[in-house]
């Protein structure tokens, strides 16, 4: 059945998927509600790099990564010259290259849940004496909760399912960087289909049910909004 | 005391606010749509910065040319024109919300603002399970419920209809009796004005252009409300006597007795009474064979045209204001001048609260 491989790959899919989107929702909360607020001109251009990696290539992004953050690129430079060694080739690699690959799918959900609440509810609260970060707290992250739902879902999904950029950053080390998605290409080149099933099969059903769980909360958040009205 | 003197400049429309509002009672903002009501009342919650502006409710400057304390920190009671409840709280949670972030025991402001708007039995249910009119009430009570210096309200009313509308009113009536913060209530509707402001605020095109005690502003001639066909004239007064066999009651007021049909309303309650221009005539003498019960000795004060046909008559019965449209030809038989006697014959009186 599972061979040792297999299960650490298993391990390191989990881990990878559950640190990056930890990361990805502490930095995408801050990032989707300043979307949501700003009037700011050039704020475009930012959704637009934020929404790049929905379109290209994860070999060209996994590229990149490496020349950035290998051993002669400018941020593995830097790390070296700090003491430290180059995240190319690590699991500190995949998690950044999961982090920005995964990105759009956690702020663009809760971008849109942030600015469906609309301005009335922070001012009401804010006429009720709850300072900015009160009102960020108390109003609009329980207002927002489907939006929490949708993006954290579809943030860890998608890191699980990742293939060209941790192929690239991670260099498919089993044990380290090996994670399922690439497993199973592994198991089928080498003509392993019994393995290959077993992995692709498990993948095939968390995936259903994390979007079924997405759907099943969402749902009754939405119907107890609509009934408001 | 509310000193308000504000700009806010909108794109092409500019509000230049200058008025003063007394420290206790309601103060109605009164204007047509679009006149900047409910952007001076965002200004005077801190909802909507000023470029330039000094604001002072009681003792505390809000605003002034060096600071500007933010909306959390200005001790407001805000009601928005829709119910505005929070829906991912029940009724107590949005009451409590607000009441929990006051630094005094919000508890007891909260228990009379229950009272007040009645609405102990809605405490636990959901947002969805209220009707329009019981959000409204939540939403004033949740307001009250901070314990604010100033209570602030933004067409309460507009987004109801109007069985709801009468549902709401005897709460505000209440709010206005009871209340010992000062109330601003902004509205376009002539009736919500008539039968809530002590005081008014006149606003057109972003500026005031008059503001001061509500008798004293319906009958002042150089302003629009005192003309035309909603000219009426206000008189508080209070029950002093029911007459069971005719089904009447007495009303005393500074002036004099009216006398209306009876409305079972104990004695000493203060009520306000709304006489229309339209329905008071004019006598020479005392009339005794008529059917009018409500007859005034009074003075006549100014006079000015109404239309081509028509003049208003400010009359003076002793120190009250009352207003008389009454045709040109008649003015001129009776011989009307500033000064002279005559008797105000009421025809109609209607009972506002």
């Amino acid at each position: 059945m599972l061979n040792e491989f297999d299960i650490s790959a298993l391990f390191i899919t989990l881990k990878l998927a559950s640190v990056s989107t930890l990361i990805l929702l502490l930095l995408g909360t801050p990032l989707a509600w300043w979307l949501s607020q700003t009037r700011w001109k050039l704020k475009t251009i930012l959704e637009a790099i934020i929404a790049l990696p929905l379109v290209l290539p994860p070999t060209v992004l996994g590229f990149y990564l490496l020349i950035t953050l290998g051993p002669n690129g400018p941020v593995g430079a830097m790390l070296e010259s700090f003491g430290g060694s180059s995240i190319a080739f690590t699991f500190t690699g995949l998690v950044v290259g999961s982090v920005i690959y995964s990105m759009p799918f956690v702020v663009q959900p809760l971008q849109n849940a942030f600015s469906g609440i609309g301005r009335r509810p922070m001012e009401v609260a804010a006429t009720l004496r709850a300072s900015p970060l009160d009102q960020f707290f108390s109003i609009a992250v329980p207002l927002a909760r489907s939006g929490f739902i949708t993006a954290t879902v579809l943030g860890f999904a998608h890191t699980v399912g990742e293939f060209g950029v941790v192929l690239m950053i991670g260099g498919n080390i089993p044990g380290e960087t090996q994670v399922l998605s690439i497993a199973i290409y592994d198991h089928v080149e080498a003509l392993e289909y019994g393995q290959a099933h077993w992995l692709a099969g498990g993948l095939l059903l968390l995936s259903f049910l994390m979007l079924m769980m997405v759907y099943i909360f969402n749902r009754r958040f939405s119907i107890m909004q609509s009934s408001n009205q | 005391m509310i000193e308000c003197q504000l700009k806010i400049k909108q794109g092409d429309f500019l509000l230049d606010v200058d008025f003063c509002a007394p420290a206790k009672g309601v103060t109605v903002v009164f204007g047509s749509s679009g006149c900047g009501k409910t952007t001076l009342l965002r200004a005077l919650a801190g909802l909507e910065k000023s470029d330039d502006g000094f604001l002072k409710v009681g003792d505390s400057i809000w605003q002034d040319g060096k600071s500007f304390i933010p909306a959390h920190l200005r001790s407001v009671g805000y009601v928005f024109q829709e119910s505005s409840l929070f829906n991912h709280l029940n009724v107590r949670g949005n009451l409590e919300y607000g009441a929990r972030r006051t630094n005094e025991s919000g508890k007891d402001f909260m228990e009379r603002a229950l009272d007040l708007l009645d609405i102990r039995s809605l405490l636990d249910r959901t947002t969805e399970q209220l009707s329009v009119g019981e959000k409204q009430r939540v939403a004033i009570a949740r307001a009250l419920a901070v314990n604010p210096d100033i209570l602030l309200m933004d067409e309460p009313l507009s987004a109801l209809d109007l069985k709801r509308k009468k549902e709401i009113l005897p709460y505000l009536d209440s709010l206005h009796d009871e209340l010992d913060i000062p109330l601003i209530y902004v509205t376009h509707s002539p009736d919500e004005t008539s039968r809530l402001a002590d005081h008014l605020v006149l606003l057109e095109e972003g500026s005031v252009v008059g503001s001061g005690a509500i008798d004293e502003m319906l009958t002042r001639f150089d302003l629009p409300i005192s003309h035309g066909a909603d000219a009426t004239s206000l008189i508080e007064a209070k029950v002093v006597g029911h007459d069971d066999r005719f089904n009447l009651m007495y009303l005393d007021f500074s002036g004099g007795q009216f006398i209306v049909t009876d409305r079972e309303l104990p004695l000493e309650s203060k009520v306000r009474l709304r006489v229309s221009a339209r329905d008071v005539s004019l006598t020479q003498e005392l009339q005794t064979d008529t059917s009018i019960l409500n007859i005034f000795s009074a003075t006549v004060d100014e006079i000015v045209p109404e239309g081509r046909s028509q003049v208003m008559v400010r009359l003076k019965i002793k120190d009250v204001s009352m207003l008389s449209c009454i045709t040109r030809k008649s003015a001129e038989l009776l011989d009307l001048n500033p000064g002279k006697k005559v008797y105000a014959q009421i025809k109609s009186v209607a009972l506002l609260s």
